[in-house]
């Protein structure tokens, strides 16, 4: 049986009734509106780049306690880090949330608080959504989705 | 005031015995994470009773093959099972001859079909089909894609503070240009029960054609075509106890005559050359290709099932459980329901101050309760209202009151979570 305290820890909670970085940034150099059709949460993303190092970056929308709180620790875990490492940091959560609960999955610090959705494969997609929109972003693509 | 009386004492009152429909679906005794399966989904889809289970294993078992063309028992009894469910409909719904039961994969094939044939043969640049603003995705996509392909144009009757249509706004829409009205009968976001005989007259004294989805209804209220006087009423299987992949489309006969075939194959033609293709007397000009044979005798079953059933003290049952559920949401503080119309069936659809759907609909199933959350395929009843989802606690024949405080108490849990 999946274990809810497993899916909504503390600090998810926390996060989501307190996102950070839940705001705007005024012309940013790179920006993406991601979606999921599914139950309809939709999240802006704005991203700014300065040289190859990801100054700032915040987001705005409405979704569930799971997408909030995953853009609000993404955000907190980007932000200085190179488009690259950005990069592989997306590889390496994509890798930690779609790992079946029974196999072990790196320690991503923070960001680990998300492996809980392995047990609810249905929520996977909550919590990659604003992954797959800052992917996006950085690709200068203007829509992500889900699907 | 919260109604407090038991199950028990309602169904004596009405004479409906609700445990003995409960016995009838097997997957009703399932358990899910540990705890008692409380299924309110059934909009979505609803569960099947043990007869049209048997239904489509008998017919693998006994009937397997191919219908309308082999001259083998088997042929013969897969045929009058299938032509033997299409009756059955036509009883179901009072159609005046099974000949006017089209069979169709659902409510969204029926839809397409009728857009397709009859909608882009008459409708011309200028025309309007006239949809309301609670439409499913279902009975909005296919009418959008004839228009592109015709020049016509869509007009959209909006709704009120309590989901109901505005009958007056959609008489000041019908006109002379108005070739077909396409509308719900009951809402599957907000489950409000549209006043359909009256759309239908008004269309018709502008000379348009009606079509009714009836997906919703179907599995709630007695339907009577013939007293509604549509032109086509559209409806699922799988909502009213059968399989999935049917559904039943009827159409005024002189209608279905007139309108060319939707798609081209095998069983709906009645002789075919290279030079020119006769096709096949309604209703089999519209069912090319095998059907899902098996499906449409489960349907059969289904539809058996209902007859079998006092289908008015079934729905005063489920009137009296979809009041109890409305009072006892409403008492939950923050709880704030959507779709309040007078006339209402089998859906509450709500929210939870601070809770998004989606979470609710996880700690809900960790406590055994199904239920749907999301925008409902009804996005543009999403936008009226500024939201994006709701809770929607769909309810059947099948469900009770002490499902309803199973309900109640896990909306308390997920209350708790997000305190």
């Amino acid at each position: 049986m999946s274990d809810l305290s497993d899916l909504y820890q503390e600090v998810i909670l926390d996060h989501n009734k307190r996102p950070r970085n839940f705001r705007t940034i005024a012309s940013p150099s790179h920006h993406a509106e991601g979606y999921n059709p599914l139950c309809g949460d939709r999240l802006n993303l704005y991203v700014q780049v300065d040289g190859n190092v990801i100054t700032d970056v915040a987001f705005q929308g409405s979704g569930c306690a799971i997408s909030k709180a995953s853009a609000s620790l993404m955000t907190d875990a980007v932000k200085g880090q190179t488009v690259t490492e950005a990069r592989a940091l997306f590889e390496r959560f994509h890798h930690v949330v779609t790992t079946p609960p029974d196999q072990p999955v790196e320690d991503l610090g923070k960001l680990s608080v998300l492996a809980g959705v392995r047990e609810f494969p249905v929520r996977v997609k909550c919590a990659s959504l604003a992954w797959h929109t800052l992917k996006a972003a950085l690709e200068r693509e203007q829509r992500a989705s889900t699907e | 005031m919260t109604p407090s009386a038991p199950s028990a004492t309602t169904d004596a009152r009405i004479g409906f015995d609700v445990q003995k429909v409960r016995r009838d679906f097997p997957i009703l005794a399932e358990r899910v994470h540990g705890k008692p399966l409380v299924y309110l989904d059934s909009a979505n889809t609803s569960q099947k009773p043990q007869a049209v289970l048997d239904a489509m294993d008998e017919y693998y078992r006994h009937a397997n093959a191919n219908i309308h063309r082999a001259t083998h028992l088997l042929s013969e009894r897969a045929t009058a099972l299938y032509e033997g469910a299409r009756a059955k409909a036509a009883t179901f719904i009072n159609a005046p001859d099974p000949k006017t039961i089209v069979l169709t994969k659902g409510t969204t094939d029926g839809i397409n079909l009728v857009a397709q044939s009859y909608g882009r043969s008459v409708l011309k640049p200028g025309d309007e089909v006239v949809l309301s603003w609670l439409e499913h995705h279902s009975n909005i996509v296919p009418w959008q894609l004839v228009c592109e392909q015709t020049g016509a144009r869509l007009r959209v009757v909006p709704i009120n503070d309590a989901g109901e249509v505005d009958i007056d706004q959609y008489a000041s829409m019908l006109s002379a240009r108005t070739r077909i009205v396409a509308i719900g009968h009951v809402s599957n976001a907000l489950g409000t029960i549209n006043p359909v005989r009256e759309i239908i007259e008004q269309a018709h004294a502008r000379g348009a054609v009606v079509l009714i989805d009836g997906a919703q209804a179907i599995p709630h209220l007695a339907v009577d075509v013939q007293a509604l006087d549509c032109d086509f009423y559209v409806f699922s299987s799988h909502k009213m106890f059968g399989p999935t992949g049917v559904g039943v489309l009827y159409g005024r006969q002189s209608l279905l005559e007139a309108m060319p075939p939707y798609q081209g194959g095998g069983d709906m033609i009645a002789s075919v050359t290279f030079e020119k293709t006769c096709y096949n007397v309604v209703p089999y000009k519209f069912e090319a290709g095998t059907p899902n044979i098996a499906g449409v005798a489960g349907f059969g079953a289904a539809v058996d099932y209902l007859m079998g059933i006092d289908r008015a003290a079934a729905l005063a049952h489920e009137d009296d459980v979809l009041a109890y559920a409305t009072t006892r949401v409403r008492e939950i503080p923050g709880a704030r329901i959507f779709g309040e119309a007078k006339h209402k069936t089998g859906v509450l659809s709500f929210l939870l101050e601070g809770v998004h759907p989606h979470d609710a609909g996880t700690i809900l199933d960790n406590e055994g309760v199904a239920v749907r959350t999301g925008q409902h395929c009804a996005q543009p009843v999403m936008d009226r209202f500024g939201i994006t989802a709701t809770i929607r606690a769909s309810l059947a024949i099948y469900n009770t009151r002490e499902e309803i405080d199973v309900l109640v108490r896990a909306l308390e849990r997920v209350r708790g979570v997000f305190a």
